[in-house]
C-alpha cells in the first residue's frame, strides 16, 4: 500500500473539490427527484382558476394552521425529547434505565393510531367524559373539557409520537460526547445545570436540529391525524383541492407552496448550525460516572421523564389492548399472517436498500464541500416532509411513463405489448418509500459521519486509500452504530406508512397500515385495533434495538 | 457493498411476483369500496365461476388518477367506487367504456345507470337525519331544509365538507333548487351547527349520545352497523337515537349509491360485464342487504331483518348522475359557506 502511495502521484491529497466524483450523486437525485420534479412542473400547465377561489376561502386557514401546528409541535417536541435525554444519560434515579430505552416506544406509535385512540377515550362520547358526567350528574356543556378534536389536540398527538426522533438523536448525542469536556467545565466553574446549557446543549445544537427538522417534516407530511380530527391544514387541502375540486393544477400549485416552506425551513436549519462544526479533539473516554438523584428530586426527575411514555405509548396501547380483547375474534386469521409477512417484507427490504444512497449522498457532500453536491443533498431531503400521496402520484406519473413508451415502442417494432413493467409492482411502492424516507437515512448517517474528525479522511486519504475506499474501511466501521439507527427508523417508518402504501401496492397486497386504515375509515375503531396493534408490536423490536444500540456505542462504558 | 447484489436480486423478486397475468378468465378491480365489504362476494364468484379476481383497494380518487396514469395499459378492467361522484369523474376523464348488457339494463332502474351504460349503481345509501328523542319531537323534523331554520341553532352535527356524501347531497339541492337557493340553507345549516364538523358519521351518532347536539345527517347504514354491531357498547349507544326519513312530503329522502364501471383499459371486458350482472343479480343484492343493510338498486329484492322494521321510504328520483355533474359546484359552494 506504501508502494501505491509513492507510485501513484495522483494519489495525493489535492483540494477537497473533485476528489469525489459527483455523478453518481447526480444520477441518484435525478431519479429521486423525479417524482418531486413532476409534480413541480405540472405548475404551469394552465390555471383553472381554482387556486383563486382557493386564496378567497379557505388558503389563509390552511397557512395559518399549518404554521400553528408546526409551531405547536416543535415547542412541545423539544420539552418533552431533551430534558430527559439528558437525565437518563448522566442521572441514576428511580427506573432512568428502563425509561432510557422506554422514552423511544412512542416510536412505535403511529401518529393515526394515537389519534384514534384518544378520540376514542377522550371524546364526548368516550369513557372519560361518560364517567365525569355520571359521577357529577351533569350534562355536556356544564363542565368544560379539552376537546380532543382540535389543533390542540392534533399538536399534542403529534408531539407525543414525535418526540423521540428529538430524544434518539441527542441522546447519541449526549451519550457520545466525552465526559472530559465536561468535567474540564465544570472545574471550570460550571455546575451541572450550566455545564448542561453551556456545553452539553451546544454540543448537541446538530443533533437537536437534525431530529427537529424530521419532526417538523413529519408533521407536515401528516394526513392521518389532521385529517381524522377536520383541521384544515396544507395537506388536507391538496387532498380536497385535488380530488374534491377535482383540479390537479391547483392540488400540485399548492403542493409546491408547501414544497417551498420546506426548503426554506431545510435551509434555515443549515444556515443555523453553518458555522458550528463540532469534532471532539479528544478521544479519552472516561466511563460516565452518573450521579445519584434521590428523594424529591429523583421522583420529580421520574414524572418528568415518565410523562411522554405514558400518554404517548401505554395509554394508546392500554386502548388497543382493550380494544383487541373485544375484536380479536373478527379481525386475527389468516390473512393477518400475510398482512404481517408483507409489512416487515417491505420495511426490511427498504431499511436495508436506502443505505446505499444515504451513504453515497452523505459522503459525496463531505468530501466535496462544493454548492452544487450540497444543493442536491438538500433538495433530496424534501421528500421526507412531502405528503405520501403526493409522493406516490409523483412516482405513477414517470413510471407510467416509462412503461407506456416502452409498450408502445415494443408494439411499433416487435408487434408485441410489454404491458406496464413498473407500475403497480413492489417496485414502484419501494420507489416512493425511498423519496419519502431516504431524508431519514441521510440525515442519521450525515450526522455520524459529521462526528468523524475530518484529520481521519485525510490521513486515509494520504495513506493512498481511494475516497470511496476511506468510506468502506474507514467511515463505515466507525459509524455502524449511525448505520444501524438508521435502518431501524427507516424500517419502523416504512410500517407505519400508509399514503403511499394505498396508491401504489399491487394487485391483493395488503399491509398492516393499510388494514387498520380501511377499517377505522368505516368506523370501526375498535377491530382496527387489531392490525393497529400489530404494528406497534413489530415497531417495538427494533426501538428497542436502537436503544440498546446507543447505549453501547459508547466508547469507554462497558 | 455485498448489499448490491442481494438489493438487485430482491427487486427482481419482487418484480416478477408483482405482475399480473391477463388470461381471459380474470377480472382486476381498482375498489375504492374496502376490502371488507366487497371481498366475501367477490370471492363467493370466484369460487363459483373459476374466475380469478384481483383486487386492490384505495381511495377513489387515487385509483382513478392511477387508471388515468396507467393509461390503456391499466391492467384494471373494473373500478368499484362508494359514490356516483367519482364514476361520473372518471367517465369524464375518459377512463371508462360504454357497456351494453341486457341483465344491467332490465335490472337496474334508469335513474341507478349512467345514461350512455358508463357506470352502474351497485347498492344504495340513504343520507338520514337521526335525533335525539328525548329532546326532539318526531313531529319537529321535517325535510333537511328544515334543518336550517333558526330553532335548530346550535343543536345540528354534520361531519366535514370534505366528506363525499355531503357532497352529494349539496350536489342533489343544486340540481333540485338551483345553486342560489342551496347556498341560503347551506349558511343557515352552518349557523344551527353545535360544533366545528368533527368526526365520521357515527360519532354524529355518539355526539348526540353524549348530549352534544339533538340532530345529525348520516348514510343510514353506519346507524344499521352499530345497531348489529359485535361491540355492546355500539348497539347500546346506537339504541338512544331515532331514525328519521328525510323530505317524505316532499321529493324524498336522498340517494347515494356505490356502484362501477368497466375500464376503456380493460383486457376482459366479457369478464368485467358478467361481473356486474353478478353483483346486480338478487344473490349479491340481498348480500349487499344482509352485510351492510345497503339498500338493493332492484325492488324485488328482500331488505335486511333492520331495514324491514324501519320501514318502506321515500326516495328521491333524481338520476344519479346528477351528483357527479354538480359536485366541483358543490365542494366550492360549501367553502364560500363555510363549512368546514
Amino acid at each position: 500500500m506504501s508502494d501505491s502511495v509513492i507510485a501513484a502521484p495522483d494519489h495525493k491529497i489535492q483540494g477537497r473539490p473533485g476528489t469525489v466524483p459527483i455523478l453518481p450523486l447526480i444520477v441518484l437525485c435525478g431519479v429521486l427527484l423525479l417524482p418531486i420534479g413532476t409534480i413541480v412542473f405540472s405548475v404551469f400547465s394552465p390555471s383553472d382558476g381554482t387556486i383563486r377561489h382557493l386564496m378567497d376561502t379557505v388558503l389563509a386557514d390552511y397557512v395559518v394552521n399549518s404554521l400553528a401546528l408546526m409551531l405547536g409541535v416543535g415547542v412541545l417536541v423539544l420539552m418533552l425529547a431533551i430534558l430527559p435525554a439528558w437525565l437518563v444519560t448522566m442521572y441514576r434515579f428511580p427506573a432512568s434505565t428502563i425509561l432510557e430505552w422506554a422514552l423511544l416506544l412512542p416510536l412505535a406509535m403511529p401518529a393515526y393510531i394515537i389519534a384514534y385512540t384518544y378520540t376514542g377515550l377522550l371524546d364526548v362520547s368516550g369513557p372519560v367524559q361518560v364517567f365525569i358526567r355520571e359521577t357529577f350528574g351533569l350534562r355536556y356543556g356544564e363542565y368544560w373539557f379539552p376537546v380532543i378534536r382540535s389543533l390542540g389536540g392534533a399538536i399534542a398527538m403529534l408531539a407525543f409520537v414525535l418526540y423521540p426522533y428529538v430524544y434518539l438523536l441527542t441522546r447519541t448525542a449526549f451519550v457520545e460526547q466525552s465526559v472530559g469536556v465536561l468535567e474540564v467545565s465544570r472545574t471550570l466553574g460550571c455546575n451541572a445545570r450550566q455545564a448542561f446549557v453551556r456545553v452539553a446543549l451546544p454540543l448537541a445544537r446538530p443533533a437537536i436540529a437534525a431530529g427537529l427538522a424530521l419532526v417538523m417534516m413529519e408533521t407536515l407530511s401528516d394526513y392521518g391525524t389532521v385529517q381524522y380530527f377536520g383541521i384544515p391544514v396544507f395537506t388536507t387541502g391538496i387532498f380536497k383541492t385535488w380530488f374534491g375540486l377535482g383540479s390537479s393544477v391547483a392540488a400540485a400549485q399548492l403542493s409546491a407552496l408547501l414544497m417551498s416552506a420546506i426548503l426554506i425551513l431545510l435551509v434555515l436549519e443549515r444556515w443555523s448550525r453553518r458555522q458550528v462544526s463540532y469534532q471532539h479533539t479528544s478521544s479519552r473516554y472516561n466511563r460516565l460516572r452518573r450521579t445519584h438523584l434521590t428523594g424529591l428530586k429523583g421522583v420529580g426527575a421520574l414524572i418528568y421523564c415518565s410523562l411522554p411514555v405514558v400518554i404517548g405509548f401505554l395509554v394508546p396501547a392500554g386502548q388497543l389492548i382493550s380494544w383487541v380483547t373485544q375484536t380479536w375474534q373478527l379481525t386475527i386469521d389468516s390473512a393477518f399472517l400475510e398482512l404481517v409477512r408483507n409489512t416487515i417484507g417491505l420495511a426490511a427490504t427498504l431499511s436495508v436498500v436506502a443505505l446505499l444512497p444515504a451513504l453515497l449522498a452523505a459522503y459525496t457532500t463531505r468530501q466535496r464541500q462544493d454548492l452544487l453536491s450540497r444543493s442536491l443533498v438538500r433538495l433530496l431531503g424534501m421528500g421526507y416532509a412531502i405528503p405520501g400521496t403526493v409522493v406516490a402520484v409523483g412516482v405513477l406519473i414517470p413510471l407510467a411513463f416509462l412503461d407506456n413508451t416502452i409498450d408502445s415502442i415494443a408494439r411499433a417494432r416487435l408487434d408485441f405489448s410489454t404491458g406496464l413493467i413498473f407500475s403497480g409492482t413492489v417496485f414502484a411502492l419501494l420507489l416512493a418509500y425511498l423519496v419519502r424516507f431516504l431524508p431519514v437515512s441521510l440525515n442519521t448517517v450525515d450526522a455520524g459521519l459529521a462526528r468523524i474528525k475530518p484529520t481521519m479522511d485525510d490521513t486515509a486519504r494520504s495513506l493512498g486509500l481511494r475516497p470511496f475506499t476511506v468510506l468502506r474501511k474507514v467511515h463505515m466501521p466507525v459509524i455502524r452504530g449511525s448505520l444501524l439507527t438508521a435502518c431501524l427508523l427507516v424500517f419502523v417508518d416504512v410500517m407505519k406508512e400508509l399514503p403511499a402504501t394505498l396508491v401504489l401496492r399491487p394487485f391483493n397486497f395488503n399491509t398492516l397500515a393499510v388494514r387498520t386504515y380501511e377499517l377505522a375509515n368505516d368506523e370501526r375503531l375498535a377491530e382496527a385495533a387489531g392490525p393497529a396493534l400489530m404494528i406497534v408490536i413489530v415497531g417495538i423490536i427494533p426501538v428497542i434495538l436502537l436503544s440498546r444500540a446507543i447505549t453501547r456505542s459508547r466508547p469507554g462504558d462497558e | 457493498m455485498r448489499l448490491i447484489p442481494v438489493t438487485v436480486i430482491i427487486l427482481a423478486v419482487v418484480l416478477l411476483v408483482g405482475q399480473t397475468t391477463s388470461a381471459a378468465d380474470v377480472v382486476n378491480i381498482y375498489s375504492a369500496r374496502n376490502e371488507a365489504l366487497i371481498k366475501p362476494l367477490l370471492d363467493r364468484y370466484a369460487e363459483r365461476t373459476g374466475v380469478e379476481i384481483n383486487l386492490v383497494t384505495g381511495s377513489a380518487d387515487a385509483l382513478i388518477k392511477r387508471l388515468e396514469l396507467e393509461g390503456i395499459n391499466s391492467p384494471a378492467d373494473l373500478l368499484l367506487t362508494v359514490d356516483v361522484g367519482r364514476l361520473f369523474r372518471a367517465k369524464s376523464a375518459g377512463l371508462l367504456r360504454a357497456v351494453s348488457s341486457d341483465i344491467l339494463d332490465q335490472n337496474v332502474p334508469e335513474i341507478y345507470r349512467d345514461s350512455a351504460g358508463y357506470w352502474v349503481a351497485l347498492s344504495l345509501r340513504s343520507r338520514v337525519i337521526i335525533y335525539a328523542p328525548d329532546r326532539v319531537d318526531e313531529s319537529e323534523l321535517s325535510s333537511y331544509q328544515a334543518l336550517a331554520q333558526p330553532k335548530w341553532r346550535g343543536r345540528v352535527c354534520i361531519r366535514s365538507s370534505s366528506n363525499i356524501y355531503n357532497q352529494s347531497l349539496i350536489a342533489a339541492m343544486i340540481a333540485h333548487d338551483g345553486r342560489e337557493a342551496t347556498e341560503t340553507w347551506v349558511r343557515g345549516l352552518v349557523n344551527n351547527m353545535a360544533r366545528p364538523p368533527a368526526g365520521g358519521d357515527r360519532d354524529q351518532i355518539k355526539a348526540i349520545v353524549a348530549g352534544q347536539c339533538d340532530v345529525a345527517v348520516i348514510n343510514h347504514y353506519y346507524l344499521a352497523g352499530m345497531l348489529t354491531s359485535g361491540l355492546a357498547q355500539d348497539r347500546e349507544t346506537a339504541e338512544q337515537v331515532r331514525l328519521f326519513w328525510p323530505d317524505q312530503e316532499g321529493r324524498g329522502a336522498h340517494i347515494n349509491a356505490s356502484g362501477a364501471g368497466v375500464t376503456r383499459a380493460a383486457k376482459n371486458v366479457e369478464a368485467a360485464i358478467a361481473l356486474l350482472e353478478f353483483l346486480v343479480s338478487p344473490e349479491a343484492q340481498s348480500w349487499y342487504a344482509d352485510t351492510n343493510n345497503e339498500y338493493p338498486v332492484r325492488g324485488d329484492v328482500d331488505n335486511s331483518e333492520l331495514q324491514k322494521r324501519w320501514g318502506d321510504f321515500k326516495a328521491d328520483q333524481l338520476a344519479l348522475e346528477q351528483l357527479g355533474v354538480f359536485n366541483a359546484e358543490a365542494v366550492r359552494l360549501m367553502d364560500r359557506a363555510g363549512w368546514k
